[in-house]
């Protein structure tokens, strides 16, 4: 099956499957995602939503397929790509301030062996305003609430001015005002023109967020704009009980 | 030489006077600084036990490189062939640890487990079996150290590797930094993980390697840990533990090799591990950031300040109860007793704070309280931000959470004067000091 | 190769040690914990210069109970700095144990003094020798270690056949276990008490620090080779008194083919514990390296 993948797509990815220990956990993936559009990923649990965005990243390899960023491996186009991982995947209680945590978000293009200067302070700050919390720029980060965490999370991925943002569960265990303000955010990243990818876990408000929907149990269910793609039919194939013959065909060979 | 030391020894080791006291206080000294350096990032990178493995795995190493050295070049015991052995079978124990974990089921620490005991098992036996080489003698300084005879080649080697180290932490802090903090960032951003853990490792060994062979084995594996452990309850800031981690071992390396140089009968790798756990113990206790002591002040500091708001509300409740607009007047022990459930032990330890402030007036009789002018005003102004916080948290109740910092007495500091001007006109139907909007 | 009586006891007291060493250290791999494994040898050691200094002598029991208490200590030490410190564990270990072997190192020196004792042989131990120290046990002269560890061998088994379910329980879910009654605080502190004395029994044969490699490595190779708890106790039972004899062999016939002339029987039964473990890596039925190499080739041709 022939496919066709725009190389002025912010992203594209081609037959790409990831294994974990012989499991496969995602496979055949095949995805176009337009510029411009706010992305909601959506699935079960261990429907590999997270591993996607990995793969993506090159942060685990792929057992096969290719994903490109404007045409190019992830490796040459680096510099257009933000990523927000999960916040439960850092320590919180590393002692560092917010501040110095958005600053991260300049390292790359400070390069190796230089310091963080007055301009990567200034555009720190600059971010954290946007995100809201400005006056807690010189806190340690454990005495931030969940909320205020994912925030210098996003602010770090502000301050890398990127045009294509990787944010794995964003919304997850955030109190409704954090919540809010990160969608507004996004919506004003979205009316700038760039993308945004968003693992997302709450289904009510899928529609209400996202205009482009990706459905992915393993493999793509559909992927689209939401009023299309985001049907009852398409909900049940994802998250209903036919998946699991998927799941007994993985597990026989991982056996072998 | 036993027994206390004299004065003239004393002077002889603060000063450094005799060569070779000299040599090994400051070896030990610029060591320690090393190994502190280092031994923050390991710590910071949650693989502090990294430096117990590398020593152990060194030793297959140091016996086959001497066997070696003897038998093909005829002088075994030079510094830097054992290092270079040293080096490579701990590279390799460290190879085969990553090599476990990534291929196989087990977990960190049994991979860790296992390379330090098979190689050190290992390492012994070579050692026995290279015994009976001439120039063997020594050999088994790798396990307690040679302090006592260090030379002036063991010295240039560990000035050497800590101004590394020193060079290396200065120029990749924020390297080395991201990669601690959050390695999948640093990843999806380009740095190469796997050098930056490499140089770490390296750094690592280094010191490890050159510490091995001039303070023993469980010294080196002290100072990577205990500096770095001491030093992270003094500050929430990098730079600031880093400095402190160095001087910590510094400090130890140096005040531990003088106290052994004067008591000659007592191991110096013992006594310097012993002083760097001295300052641990300090630190855990009275860290001024995390340490158990300021920690436990402050919370006695947060509920006294609960307790003066609690009582004063109480007091002020209760006159609210007698007359509205409330007056100021006699209160009744039992009645603030009743009204919030304290023990009469916690009531008396209360009543007599808000006696410290000011804000109660002497009575005759024990068992009732008056507040006096100050401590009115300020029980109505306390329960007026109380009420506030209460009806914003109801109006606002799906975005109070992110707010309400009841902690803070300055309601409009959080909320914003016109906020808090909204509420009170929303409220201002009612009286001066807002209704409680639940029963009391 | 000259073999003798001599020889005989010390594979008897090698197989003893390791054997009374895999029990409690297959919990201690199951656990995570094997690292404490190696900190508590390390850290018995002031509870023995103590129980030297008290003892006078190379008693037994001061000493047992000495190492005994030095090794909870090091477990509940680690715990208060772990916990209420909020340290990183592999941290407030190391903190712990270099700190008390520290102090054993200034008591022995100490102690050294009055007792004859050699560092170097509490670090190694000294197996060769144990034949020539002998107890009487009814109408048999057996080597005082032989006796200590065989009564250790027992005790630890003794327990694991008595507490096996709760073992269980708390080693796969101690939460669980917890809320089923079984104090998580307890199991704990007994497998860690259990360890102390384990080391102390065989410090005599194999020195306190080579201990760790009959503690974790065997256990570490049963793993590889089970999924399930008894077989796992059973296999690392074995595999450690296979390395105790195989370690002893070889401590008798590789220096000679190197050319040298002897070497340490402890070092070389952890090198042979080793060895083993690599057997099993790569041979192993469903995770060893050669059945995924063979896996791998099985899956690429599925594809076509």
């Amino acid at each position: 099956m022939h496919h066709e993948h725009p190389p002025d797509y912010p992203l594209t990815i081609h037959d790409l499957t990831v294994a974990y220990q012989r499991k496969p956990v995602v496979w055949d993936v095949e995805l176009n995602i337009p510029e411009g559009k706010l992305v909601g990923i959506v699935g079960p649990n261990g429907a590999g939503k997270s591993t996607l965005i990995k793969a993506c990243l090159d942060l685990i390899p792929k057992t096969s397929g290719w994903v490109h960023i404007y045409g190019q491996p992830y490796r040459e186009n680096r510099h257009l790509v933000a990523y927000v991982p999960q916040r439960e995947s850092v320590d919180w209680d590393f002692p560092v301030s917010a501040l110095d945590v958005v600053a991260m978000g300049t390292y790359r293009s400070l390069g190796w062996l230089r310091r963080v200067g007055k301009k990567q302070r200034a555009a720190a700050m600059a971010a954290l305003d946007k995100v809201g919390i400005a006056h807690l720029a010189q806190r340690q980060i454990s005495q931030l609430s969940g909320g205020q965490q994912q925030r210098v999370f996003l602010a770090r991925a502000l301050a890398q001015d990127a045009k294509i943002y990787f944010m794995d569960e964003p919304f997850a265990a955030v109190d409704a005002a954090t919540e809010q303000a990160i969608i507004e955010l996004l919506k004003e990243l979205r009316q700038r023109g760039r993308t945004c990818l968003v693992v997302h876990h709450d289904l009510a408000t899928v529609a209400q967020y996202f205009d482009w929907v990706v459905m992915l149990n393993m493999r793509v269910v559909a992927s689209g704009p939401t009023h299309e793609v985001f049907t009852d039919e398409n909900l049940k194939k994802t998250y209903g009980g036919r998946l699991s013959l998927l799941d007994h065909a993985a597990e026989a060979l991982r056996r072998r | 030489m036993s027994g206390l030391p004299s004065i003239h020894e004393f002077r002889e080791v603060l000063l450094l006077d005799s060569y070779n006291t000299r040599l090994v206080v400051l070896a030990t000294t610029l060591l320690g600084i090393g190994a502190g350096l280092v031994g923050a990032f390991l710590l910071l990178r949650k693989r502090s036990l990294m430096g117990d493995v590398l020593s152990h795995a060194t030793l297959p190493g140091i016996g086959i490189a001497f066997a070696l050295g003897t038998t093909m070049a005829g002088g075994g015991k030079s510094l830097g062939i054992l290092l270079t052995g040293a080096t490579i079978s701990g590279l390799a124990g460290v190879a085969v640890m990553l090599a476990i974990i990534r291929t196989t089921r087990l977990r960190d620490d049994v991979a860790m487990g296992f390379v330090l005991s098979v190689f050190f098992g290992a390492g012994t036996a070579i050692l026995r079996m290279v015994q009976s080489l001439p120039n063997a003698a020594g050999l088994e300084s790798f396990i307690y150290g040679k302090t006592a005879s260090m030379v002036a080649g063991d010295f240039t080697v560990i000035a050497v590797v800590s101004t590394l180290c020193a060079i290396a932490v200065i120029f990749l802090l924020k390297e080395l930094t991201l990669l601690c903090f959050d390695q999948a960032f640093a990843a999806s951003e380009g740095w190469p993980v796997l050098l930056l853990d490499g140089i770490l490792l390296a750094l690592v060994t280094a010191v490890t390697v050159v510490g091995l062979q001039a303070v023993g084995l469980i010294l080196v594996i002290a100072f990577l840990i205990i500096p770095a452990a001491a030093a992270r309850f003094w500050t929430e800031r990098l730079p600031v533990m880093l400095i402190l981690s160095g001087v910590i071992g510094g400090i130890s390396g140096w005040l531990g090799s003088s106290v052994s140089a004067l008591l000659a009968d007592l191991p110096a790798g013992a006594l310097i591990v012993l002083t760097a756990a001295s300052i641990f113990i300090v630190s855990m206790l009275f860290g001024t950031a995390r340490g158990v002591v300021p920690k436990f002040i402050d919370h006695r500091r947060l509920q006294r300040r609960m307790g003066r708001q609690h009582l004063l509300r109480a007091a002020y409740e209760i006159l609210e109860s007698k007359s509205r607009p409330p007056v100021n007047g006699p209160i009744l022990r039992e009645s603030l007793m009743e009204h919030r459930s304290w023990t009469p032990h916690q009531l008396s330890r209360l009543l007599a704070q808000a006696r410290g402030e000011d804000h109660l007036e002497p009575t005759p009789d024990r068992s009732i309280v008056h507040l006096s002018e100050s401590g009115f005003g300020e029980a109505a102004r306390i329960t007026r931000n109380h009420r506030l916080w209460e009806l914003y948290l109801i109006r606002h109740a799906d975005i109070a959470p992110s707010h309400v910092d009841r902690d803070a007495d300055m309601v409009e500091h959080i909320l914003g004067s016109e906020m808090v001007r909204a509420l009170e006109a929303e409220l201002a139907t009612r009286v001066q000091v807002p209704l409680s909007p639940h029963r009391i | 190769m000259n073999w003798t009586s001599i020889d005989t006891w010390i594979v008897v007291t090698g197989v003893l040690c390791a054997m009374a060493c895999a029990l409690p250290g297959c919990f201690l791999v199951l656990r995570k914990m094997s690292m404490m494994g190696d900190a508590i040898s390390h850290a018995v050691l002031p509870g023995l210069a103590i129980a030297f200094l008290v003892g006078g002598s190379r008693a037994s029991l001061p000493m047992f109970l000495g190492a005994a208490v030095t090794g909870v200590l090091t477990a509940v030490f680690t715990q208060w700095i772990g916990r209420f410190a909020n340290v990183d564990r592999g941290a407030a270990m190391g903190v712990v144990f270099t700190t008390l072997f520290a102090v054993g190192l200034v008591l022995i020196v100490q102690a050294a003094d009055h007792v004859d004792l050699d560092p170097g042989c509490v670090l190694y131990g000294a197996i060769e020798f144990t034949p020539l120290d002998t107890v009487r046990i009814g109408t048999f002269e057996i080597p005082r270690a032989a006796a200590v560890n065989g009564t250790v061998l027992l005790l630890n088994a003794g327990i694991i056949v008595l507490l096996y379910k709760e073992l269980k329980l708390s080693a796969f879910d101690p939460a669980l276990a917890e809320t089923l009654g079984f104090s998580s605080a307890f199991l704990h502190y007994l497998l860690m008490t259990m360890v102390a004395v384990t080391t102390v029994a065989a410090f005599e044969s194999v020195g306190s620090i080579i201990v760790i490699a009959m503690l974790i490595v065997p256990a570490a190779t049963a793993q590889l080779l089970t999924r399930r708890l008894l077989p796992m106790l059973l296999l690392g039972v074995l595999l450690a008194a296979t390395s105790a004899v195989l370690g002893h062999l070889s401590a008798l016939l590789l220096p000679p083919l190197v050319g040298f002339e002897s070497t340490t029987t402890s070092g070389m039964m952890a090198f042979a514990a080793g060895v083993l473990f690599i057997i099993a890596w790569i041979f192993a039925p469903r995770d060893g390296l050669l059945m995924r190499r063979f896996g791998r080739l099985q899956a690429r041709e599925l594809e076509i």
